[in-house]
């Protein structure tokens, strides 16, 4: 069964949006001071590329396939992704605005020119140097809990480490076009069974022309000895990327991976449409974690990225688990719901989401739970937060097929407003074909209050501690779902927002 | 340490406070009694900096400072301390947490070394020693789904730990059963020293039996009608507030 995004629902069910036009003046005099940070990862690296010119067609596609030393069944699944995607008309149904995008302007390759690299020592000088700005050096996160990183620039891996330790417990970590060369049984197999390229638009464009990502496979009842890590970074101007990471957990195996990215200023949009596939068989268990931190534009919105996604797992296996994490602060517009499919029985599904929208930002963002299988579980926490013009949409859709007896959800879903210029829309779509599904519903909207805020600060905190110490409480529940690492990173992130933000 | 001259202050262009006088010296502790409605919760919002009230006349200086050109955070560093009537909720925000920060801020803002977890929690064990508090309200989230009792125990906690030089009390003995203002009461005097003052704002006699004021002050329609020693709480007692502000009208 396929899950679009088209079914999801364009009817608000609840809206809240704070508007009162006498408070907005005070609103603004009283925030206005706050919300003048700069984006703090804004600069581009200077790194000779291989960029294709701009423009999108057969001849493209087949150049990608070429540089990437493809086979042909792979050249032809692109193709007839492509094919179908000419046909297939753009989303409307997302409650975020934006002039429509030109795909022929969009250039779709950049490698980065050195490549197979074997060692940090013959990584680009320049490329170590962004890492550092960036606050994650590859030296420390390699020692830092034995993550391995398998760094991301533009297009292509230029530094995989810790290969050999992973190949010992028989996992393989590689980029998604090593493994097309490398592991073409694996890959045919798996990819597009999850998110088919007539799936939606941007997964079919995907399709068409991914570039590179993460191809990860972890063996029959093996353990993954460390947490798997890309760090995504989108460096050439006027290149959309286009990743797609394929991670499959065989049965009784289990697998945590962390996506972590941030880019740097730019003016023009750029696209972002990746997509994500997992597969979880019998017993095996995928924790999926995101700190997203695009580039979200500047005041006016100019300039941030798009990132419209497609992340979609498949508990294929009887009793498994894939859970997702995020914590979303970055890009323009956000268009993202990951989601799960509960195909085995007594597989669990989970969802934990942080999204701040600030400035013009736009997020629509959510998840789908598809109970397929026999007394399958899933959980929905989502926490979002806008401030200034920001507007966010909780849209999230629960079904219960009529064969998933005993099947339960638990969704909730809270908004916390900073000012009177934003806005929070929650479109939950419940479907339930089985009697003997137990759903639970609850929503929340909030403000932060004067109260809370002057407590705070009569015990010598200022405005801005107290409201990121505040917010953080309120994403607590998430936060707590982050592996401990990234938990850290991702309280100092949103601190970082919202000092932009609000405080 | 704190003088108040001619002070008057409004909300929402109504005048509560009407030309309000009062000197606290160091270590002393002064109780603010009156009616409903006479400005008590107003006075202890506007020496703490609480937005939404209006300094239309007056001064207030705070060991030298003008304390009403300082924002709140600031005063809280300089050594104010305001224990809350209703205690603020913070979902999510561990109560430790919450007061190393607190702490922590204060120590910067004196460029003090800020301390670590250690040594903090070190510090948090002697200051419970001292109130005899369990630390069971430590492991959870700020005031909430705490009871009455526990609000005020969690804000005379935070009173021992930032070492206030003016701790100011609002109306800390509302919602609390006889135990629980012992308790509260018996914090309160144990952090009564020479080098602090404090302001108790109460409604009632029954907290002036545990914490035991130098001075009473009767505080009606706006201004200080009154003053004296403790003797004078217990004739307010007695006599209720009626007969004062005959004679203040008189």
């Amino acid at each position: 069964m396929s899950a679009t995004p088209q079914d999801l629902p364009g009817q608000p069910v609840a809206e809240q949006r704070s508007g009162a036009s006498r408070k907005a003046a005070e609103t603004e005099a009283e925030y206005g001071h706050l919300v003048k940070s700069e984006y703090e990862h804004g600069f581009v690296t200077e790194i000779e590329s291989d960029t294709l010119p701009p423009g999108l067609d057969e001849s493209v596609i087949a150049t990608i396939s070429r540089r990437k030393g493809e086979p042909q069944w792979m050249l032809d699944w692109r193709l007839a992704a492509y094919a179908k995607w000419l046909e297939m008309p753009t989303p409307q149904w997302a409650a975020v605005h934006y002039a429509p995008i030109d795909f022929q302007a969009i250039s779709y390759f950049s490698a980065p020119k050195k490549k197979e690299l074997k060692s940090l020592d013959e990584v680009d000088p320049v490329l170590l140097e962004t890492y550092e700005k960036l606050g994650i050096p590859i030296e420390e996160q390699k020692a830092l809990a034995g993550v391995a990183v398998d760094a991301v620039f533009d297009s292509v891996s230029v530094a995989t480490t810790f290969r050999e330790k992973l190949a010992e417990a028989g996992v393989i970590f590689c980029s998604i076009s090593e493994a097309v060369q490398e592991y073409p049984e694996l890959v045919q197999k798996y990819i597009g069974s999850v998110v088919p390229p007539t799936d939606n638009f941007y997964a079919g464009l995907n399709s068409a022309v991914f570039t590179d990502g993460t191809f990860v496979y972890v063996p029959k009842h093996t353990r993954c000895p460390m947490e798997l890590s890309t760090y995504f970074r989108i460096n050439e101007a006027k290149t959309g990327q286009f990743e797609r990471t394929l991670i499959v957990a065989d049965e009784g195996s289990y697998v945590s991976y962390l996506e972590g990215c941030t880019a740097p200023q730019r003016d023009e949009n750029q696209l972002h449409a990746a997509v994500v596939e997992l597969i979880a068989m019998d017993n095996a268990e995928i924790k999926y974690s995101t700190v997203q931190n695009w580039y979200p534009g500047d005041e006016e919105g100019r300039g941030g990225i798009y990132n419209f996604v497609t992340k979609r797992g498949d508990c294929r296996g009887a009793n498994s688990k894939i859970s997702w994490t995020q914590v979303e602060t970055g890009s323009a517009i956000t268009w993202k719901y990951p989601s799960c499919i509960l195909r085995g029985d007594h597989s669990v599904g989970e969802f934990y989401s942080v999204a701040v929208t600030k400035g013009r930002q736009q997020a629509d963002t959510g998840t789908k739970m598809i109970h397929l299988g026999k007394h399958t579980r899933s959980t929905i926490v989502s926490k979002g937060i806008s401030a200034q013009h920001g507007i966010q949409s909780y849209r999230g859709l629960v079904r219960i097929a009529g064969k998933a007896e005993g099947a339960r959800n638990h969704t909730q879903c809270d908004s916390l407003l900073i000012g009177d210029k934003c806005a929070a829309n929650t479109f939950p779509y419940i479907e339930v074909k089985n009697p003997t599904a137990k759903m639970e519903h609850e929503a929340t909207t909030s403000k932060i209050s004067d109260d809370q805020l002057f407590y705070c600060r009569s015990r010598g905190l200022s405005e801005e501690d107290a409201v990121s110490m505040i917010v953080n409480g309120f994403c607590k529940e998430v936060f707590n779902e982050l592996p401990m690492e990234f938990a850290v990173e991702a309280q100092k992130l949103l601190s970082i927002s919202l000092e932009g933000a609000v405080g | 340490m704190l003088s108040v001259k001619g002070l008057k202050a409004t909300v929402d262009d109504k005048e509560i406070l009407k030309g309000l006088d009062l000197e606290v010296g160091a270590g002393e502790v002064h109780a603010i009694m009156g009616p409903n409605g006479s400005g008590k919760s107003t006075l202890a919002h506007v020496l703490s900096g609480r937005e939404g009230y209006t300094v239309t006349a007056g001064s207030v200086t705070f060991e030298g400072r003008d304390l009403l050109e300082l924002d709140p955070e600031e005063r809280a560093c300089l050594g104010l301390f305001l224990a809350f009537q209703y205690p603020v909720e913070l979902p999510g925000v561990n109560n430790t947490y919450f007061l190393k920060a607190a702490l922590n801020a204060k120590r910067r803002y004196h460029g003090e070394e800020e301390l670590d977890a250690v040594s903090f929690l070190r510090l948090m064990k002697e200051k419970l020693k001292v109130l005899h508090l369990d630390d069971s309200l430590l492991k959870r989230p700020v005031n909430v789904g705490f009871s009455g009792g526990e609000k005020k125990r969690n804000e005379i906690f935070q009173m021992a730990l930032l070492e206030p030089k003016l701790a100011i009390l609002d109306e800390t003995d509302s919602g609390l059963d006889i135990d629980a203002l012992r308790v509260v009461a018996d914090g309160v005097n144990s952090l009564r020293s020479p080098e602090r003052s404090m302001l108790v704002v109460t409604h009632y006699q029954r907290l002036l039996d545990y914490i035991e004021p130098d001075y009473v002050h009767v505080l009606a329609r706006g201004r200080i009608i009154r003053s004296g020693g403790k003797e004078l709480a217990l004739e307010l007692e007695q006599k209720g507030y009626g007969w004062i502000l005959d004679e203040a009208a008189a």
